[in-house]
């Protein structure tokens, strides 16, 4: 499937004197992973329904440097965030939105400290916060009275303490919340944090993400809902693992409220 | 007068009292020897933290049913402590109860410590019954070896002891019990006693006066050597504690100068290395042993309860990995005191001895285990972080000896090529809008 859809980068801003009103920081995982694509292009789809203004980095954009600095690599992550910086302050960004829970925190909480100050958000609050303004409108939909667990991502969650923007937009959809035993601050961690996305992990005697697979499937969900793109893999992984990939899928936010539109 | 009663209790109260101050003479030593860091920021947030988090509990609670016992233990150990102030005036001038003259409240106080008393006594054999009938899991991990599953027994045995030698020193206080005001429970305890002589009984209630301080006086010195430490470490370390989004982990300055030499087109490529500016700089990156650490960090190991509420939260240790952050917190405060028990044998100065906290105590296969999720963090009633500590001895793994997994390597080399963690091309970044 092959659609065009209009997407912007800063270079282009630029060109033409223009100031976006915000930033959209796509991420690894958004600009590479097949699954974490459909992601970023719903998202993009509600930016323009929502009329907002943005634009992208685009060959810009480079790796925040999370996974560096989680995996002990301290030199490679200043030396990412310092480039990346670079590029954002040439373009005096003030608003950056991202789908990706790493690349919020790292952007948002560890850029100030090496010259990077811009208003971060993660894309649940930034579609919130239009919802409240009344330029976006979330329908149920398809997902009307469907029941959908939301599993906290640990760098939105614990990690900055955002619990609810993700939960009002669910809750948006007309759709039954129900939450997994262990949610919120106390939410278990998919497994791919702190680097192991991209390694085995240490012996044991289950895996990370199919533990946390089985909390949801005990609460019995349609739909489980993402905010970020490693535990979407992660979870859809889980979710083949149990062999209920027909009864259960694994959705961002953002693919929920432009599925409902039929965006 | 025979002075020899008040003579020996000054003694016991200046042994006891002595002994104490060396333990934390030695305590804050050892804390020192971790690197300097600055928790001087945000001081009424920290003020706030240690009051809601240490005085006020707001952790415990978490946990339901462990949080009230708690409570109960606590406000019981510090509400009876005021009886002990009593106590030393007393043993001290040769007086008798001297706050009895205050009449009628004197009768409240007592009354309010006895009830307390009796809950603590039955909160505290609750606990009993949890980790050693139940065998709640989280007591019994691997890391649960002999010495800490004693010192726990031992704590709620002394805790037994102390309270029940209180209430019989009241229950056999004859002109006590005469007095009625504040024997609420001890009265039902007197007639246990009502077959032996006056004199019998006036030795009953002497013997437990004494072993009730003696006994206080030989719980503070154990402190220094239990997890119980944390009943004065909890007060600190929640003020020092992270006040920064879990989420967002230090930079670190060293590397911030080094980055910025590098990017800067007007440095000097000839200069010499950073390392050689100043001797404030430390030369290693990371922590391989407890000298690397901050001092936070160190107080974090001292304060540990060895509760476990972080470990039974750990997504790695409860899918059967190795690691386990209440075994990150415990071992370092082991090679801490290890490293301590060294400078105090070689007259004040460490010496090398072919040991660290990397491999001697913490594997390379617990570090690689944790996804940083911050979970035991949340957990920890005292605002312990041992996935500092984890990412610490990740930069010196990773920085210092490049003995990262080859996976994370290659992820690594990918970023340092490509701007991502795989091997796509930079130059592809936005091909998704045409897929
Ligand atoms: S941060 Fe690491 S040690 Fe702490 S709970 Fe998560 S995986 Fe376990
Ligand atoms: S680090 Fe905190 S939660 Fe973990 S065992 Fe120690 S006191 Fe308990």
């Amino acid at each position: 499937m092959s659609e065009q859809i209009i997407v912007p980068t800063m270079a282009e801003f630029m060109a033409q004197g223009k100031h976006p009103e915000v930033l959209f920081w796509v991420g690894c995982m958004g600009s590479f992973d097949d699954r974490a694509k459909k992601v970023t292009k719903a998202f993009v789809k509600l930016l323009h329904k929502s009329n907002v203004d943005f634009a992208v980095l685009g060959t810009e954009e480079s790796c925040t440097g999370d996974p560096a600095k989680r995996a002990g690599n301290e030199f490679l992550f200043q030396m990412q965030a310092v480039t990346n910086i670079e590029v954002l302050n040439a373009y005096e960004i003030k608003k950056i939105v991202t789908a990706c829970p790493h690349c919020f925190n790292t952007i948002k909480n560890e850029y100030p400290g090496l010259g990077g100050n811009y208003q971060v958000m993660h894309h649940t609050q930034f579609l919130k916060s239009l919802l409240d303004e009344g330029r976006l409108t979330v329908e149920g939909g398809q997902f009307k009275g469907k029941r959908i667990t939301f599993h906290d991502p640990c760098y939105l969650g614990r990690g900055n303490d955002i619990y609810e923007a993700p939960r009002d937009l669910i809750r948006k959809l007309d759709a039954e919340l129900v939450e997994m035993k262990s949610c919120k601050s106390r939410g278990l961690c998919c497994g791919a944090g702190g680097a192991q996305m991209f390694k085995e992990a240490e012996p044991g005697n289950k895996e990370i993400n199919v533990k946390r697979t089985e909390e949801a499937i005990e609460v019995k969900p349609e739909i489980i809902a993402a905010g970020c793109p490693f535990c979407n893999t992660m979870m859809t992984d889980g979710v083949k693992s149990k062999n209920k990939e027909t009864d259960i899928a694994v959705m961002d936010i953002a693919e929920l409220i432009a599925n409902a539109q039929d965006l | 007068m025979n002075y020899i009663p008040n003579i020996l209790f000054a003694i016991a109260l200046i042994v006891g009292i002595g002994f104490f101050a060396n333990n934390v003479r030695k305590l804050i030593r050892n804390i020192k020897l971790g690197r300097d860091v600055d928790v001087s920021d945000n001081t009424s947030q920290r003020w706030k933290n240690m009051a809601m988090i240490a005085l006020g509990q707001s952790k415990m609670v978490k946990r339901p049913v462990s949080g009230f016992l708690h409570i109960i233990v606590y406000l019981g150990f510090i509400i009876i402590n005021i009886e002990v102030l009593e106590i030393i005036i007393d043993g001290l001038a040769g007086t008798h109860r001297i706050f009895s003259s205050i009449g009628p409240l004197y009768g409240v106080l007592i009354g309010v410590f006895e009830v307390l008393a009796v809950l603590v006594f039955v909160s505290v054999i609750i606990f009993w019954i949890r980790r050693n009938i139940i065998k709640i899991k989280r007591f019994w991990a691997n890391e649960m070896t002999s010495w800490p599953k004693n010192d726990a027994n031992y704590i709620l045995y002394i805790e037994m002891v102390l309270m029940a030698l209180f209430l019989i020193m009241n229950a056999t206080d004859l002109k006590f019990q005469a007095m009625e005001n504040g024997n609420v429970i001890s009265q039902y305890l007197t007639p246990l006693f009502s077959g032996l002589s006056e004199g019998t009984i006036h030795i009953i209630e002497r013997s437990a006066w004494w072993l009730h301080i003696l006994g206080i006086l030989a719980f503070l010195n154990y402190l220094y050597f239990s997890k119980h430490l944390h009943i004065l470490l909890a007060f600190p370390n929640t003020y020092f504690g992270k006040i920064v989004p879990k989420g967002q982990f230090k930079n670190n300055d060293v590397v911030t100068k080094e980055v910025q030499m590098m990017m800067d087109p007007d440095a000097d490529p000839f200069a010499a290395p950073p390392e050689d500016e100043g001797d404030d700089i430390p030369v290693k990156f990371g922590a391989s042993d407890v000298q690397d650490l901050n001092w936070v960090q160190l107080l974090n190991a001292y304060t540990c309860t060895e509760c476990g509420r972080c470990t039974s939260e750990c997504p790695a240790n409860i899918t059967g990995k190795k690691l386990s952050p209440r075994k990150i917190m415990m071992d370092t405060r082991d090679r801490l005191e290890e490293v301590g028990k060294n400078i105090d044998a070689n007259n004040g100065v460490f010496k090398e001895d072919g040991k660290q906290l990397l491999d001697d105590y913490i594997t390379r296969e617990e570090l690689w285990a944790c996804t940083t999720c911050n979970a035991c963090v949340e957990a920890c009633p005292v605002s312990i972080d041992p996935m500092s500590i984890i990412v610490e001895m990740r930069n010196y793994l990773v920085m210092e000896e490049s003995a990262a997994p080859m996976e994370l390597n290659n992820m690594m080399t990918n970023i340092e090529n490509n701007g991502a963690p795989w091997p796509y091309n930079q130059m592809d970044r936005l091909n998704w809008k045409n897929e």
